[in-house]
């Protein structure tokens, strides 16, 4: 299968005071599209940096992170932020939703951004909150939402502008083990029935067992790549 | 460019009240105080510019300013009164009023105190050149008698001025026995009596000013020429309008004042406000590195915070332009510095006064505001989503 994202020598180096971290080491690897892939590995092991490179919210010290053709650490943080709104939807540990606005509001922020109608947005939300079974809490604000439906608000908020790659921060690791399962099933659905490619990290193997794909970071650099069953 | 909406800023205001009725009172408060003393100058300008009819010429005497300190001589007044181009009432008269002013002082009404009035002696034609004027109740003053009508508004505001009532001053005790209204002009900070008692009784041998109406535009230069060039006489002539115009300087130093107080506040407020959006911003960093990862731009984040304190100096201004509306009409009285006496005058709150106030209210939110904004909009996305 072709390669969404095209990695080859990334580095990724920071300052603490008078020491330089090196958070990834010469990390080079394909992720094809429709894949669903866990990044995985302990505490400062890099997948996280490795995610954000992806996803364009970090810069790599050297090396290309190129998605779908486009070099990332080449554009300028404006055109960075075009790119992520039509490239990427991203869905953080913590949810991030917006806590004054509706789920609705929520998700069509990112449809403001594209030139779409007000009627299309509204399309776009609804099927978006259908997908994720919460047309009915649609005018719910975030604090009136469970912590299972807070996040699935934020999956229809990455996936309704209909991006490239959905990249997802430990989903599930602000959530109880109900919820984490039927979120890991969603992400399942969206990969096999909608064909979206996406890239996971967490440190749960049980949530790493949802995907097809395992890649394990080690101390910045890619110690295994491991083809899954799933489940 | 596509924009945050609004909705975000307003709702996020209203999630963090506190902070906002804070910033908005302390907004409100300037703009009332700005709009509050802009008024009082205004009204005391608009009483001066109010005064005086433009076919009416004063004559002073050369150098002096003011009619307080004037002087023209029996003989003066005598070379003058029957010059030829000065109109005359249906009784052949000229219209032609000499006139002193003298100040008094009188005790408040109602409360501690007093200030210094002015009283006008006037000629007999002195209401006559004075058409705007009207007695509103009793009747004018009997030449040669100690009798003196009031202003409706000094009347309500010292002691011993209503009709019938009487007051000692100079030599003599003065019985009231008219009021007047002088639409609003300077003439409603007087009290008028006869020009000869008034002389008499304060001792003045001489006249301060004299009022004459020409018989039209030509004549009135004519006449004017006539005055100035008459070397017997020492005297200049100038438009009653624009004598009275002259005297808006007295509002110089409340406009000053209310200039500097506002200033000295907005400086204040505009930091309120930008402490509320230093917190705002603080408490939504994490919020700020969302809209960044879904794709808003810098300068949309940036914009929509510049918008969130301009929303909140707004609502403040807004409230600022209300709290001071009651005072629009409210009669008051300061100090004249041209006349040294009490001037009645009404505060005067305008739209254009009130578009000020906005202004002045936006400016704040926007100084207020473009740091907290810069700083929320330069945060890099990866440590504002940390935060």
């Amino acid at each position: 299968m072709q390669a969404i994202v095209q990695i080859r020598g990334l580095c990724r180096a920071y300052r603490q005071g008078d020491i330089e971290v090196v958070a990834l080491n010469n990390i080079s690897l394909d992720i094809p599209e429709g894949g669903f892939t866990a990044l995985m590995g302990p505490s400062g092991s890099g997948k996280s940096t490795l995610l954000h490179i992806i996803a364009g919210i970090d810069r790599p010290t050297s090396g290309s992170c190129v998605v779908r053709g486009v070099n990332v650490a080449e554009l300028s943080e404006t055109e960075l932020a075009g790119w992520r709104n039509s490239q990427i939807g991203f869905i953080f540990q913590t949810f991030n939703l917006i806590p004054v606005l509706s789920a609705f509001e929520n998700v069509e922020m990112p449809l403001l951004l594209t030139g779409l109608s007000g009627a299309e947005r509204r399309a776009h939300v609804e099927a978006a909150l259908e997908l994720v079974g919460l047309q009915d809490r649609m005018h719910h604000l975030p604090r009136q939402l469970s912590g299972g439906q807070e996040q699935r608000v934020a999956i229809a908020r990455a996936l309704v502008t209909d991006p490239t790659l959905i990249v997802a921060d430990e989903p599930t690791g602000n959530l109880d083990a109900r919820a984490a399962a039927d979120v890991l099933e969603l992400l399942t659905v969206l990969n096999r029935d909608a064909g979206k490619t996406i890239i996971m990290v967490t440190h749960d193997p049980k949530a790493a067992g949802f995907a097809r794909r395992m890649l394990h970071l080690e101390k910045g650099e890619l110690l295994r790549d491991e083809e899954m069953r799933g489940v | 460019m596509p924009s945050i909406p609004l909705s975000y800023n307003v709702r996020s205001i209203r999630v963090r009240w506190r902070t906002t009725l804070a910033t908005v009172w302390g907004v409100g408060a300037v703009v009332a105080v700005f709009v509050m003393v802009m008024s009082l100058a205004r009204g005391l300008k608009a009483t001066y510019v109010q005064t005086g009819d433009p076919r009416n010429l004063l004559v002073l005497r050369s150098g002096s300013t003011a009619e307080s300190s004037s002087q023209i001589t029996r003989e003066e007044l005598a070379r003058m009164k029957y010059l030829p181009g000065i109109e005359r009432d249906a009784q052949g008269r000229p219209m032609f009023s000499p006139e002193i002013i003298v100040l008094i002082y009188l005790d408040r009404l109602n409360a501690e105190g007093g200030a210094n009035v002015l009283v006008r002696g006037m000629g007999e034609m002195g209401l006559v050149v004075r058409p705007s004027v009207k007695l509103v109740e009793g009747r004018m003053f009997e030449s040669g008698r100690r009798e003196c009508v009031v202003s409706r508004r000094i009347a309500n505001r010292f002691a011993n001025c209503r009709i019938g009532d009487s007051f000692k001053a100079g030599k003599g005790e003065w019985t009231v026995v008219g009021l007047y209204e002088a639409e609003r002009s300077a003439y409603e900070s007087e009290i008028w009596a006869d020009a000869d008692e008034v002389r008499a009784a304060f001792g003045r041998d001489f006249y301060g000013s004299i009022l004459l109406r020409p018989e039209s535009e030509e004549t009135a230069a004519r006449v004017t020429k006539r005055i100035e060039s008459d070397l017997a006489l020492n005297a200049r002539v100038l438009k009653e309008t624009d004598y009275y115009s002259d005297q808006t300087r007295s509002a110089g130093p409340i406009q000053f004042m209310g200039g500097f107080l506002a200033a000295i506040m907005s400086i204040g407020a505009a930091f309120a406000a930008m402490n509320t959006m230093y917190a705002a911003v603080g408490a939504r960093t994490r919020e700020i590195g969302t809209l960044r990862v879904l794709g808003f731009k810098r300068r949309s984040i940036y914009l929509s915070f510049l918008l969130e304190s301009v929303i909140l100096s707004g609502v403040g201004g807004l409230l600022g332009c209300l709290a001071s509306l009651p005072l629009n009409g409210v009669a008051t009285g300061t100090f004249g510095w041209t006349t040294f006496a009490e001037i009645a005058f009404e505060f005067r709150i305008t739209p254009e006064l009130l578009g000020k106030g906005m202004i002045f209210a936006l400016a704040m939110g926007i100084l207020g505001g473009l740091l907290p904004a810069r700083m929320a909009a330069r945060k890099p996305v990866l440590d504002a989503l940390k935060a």
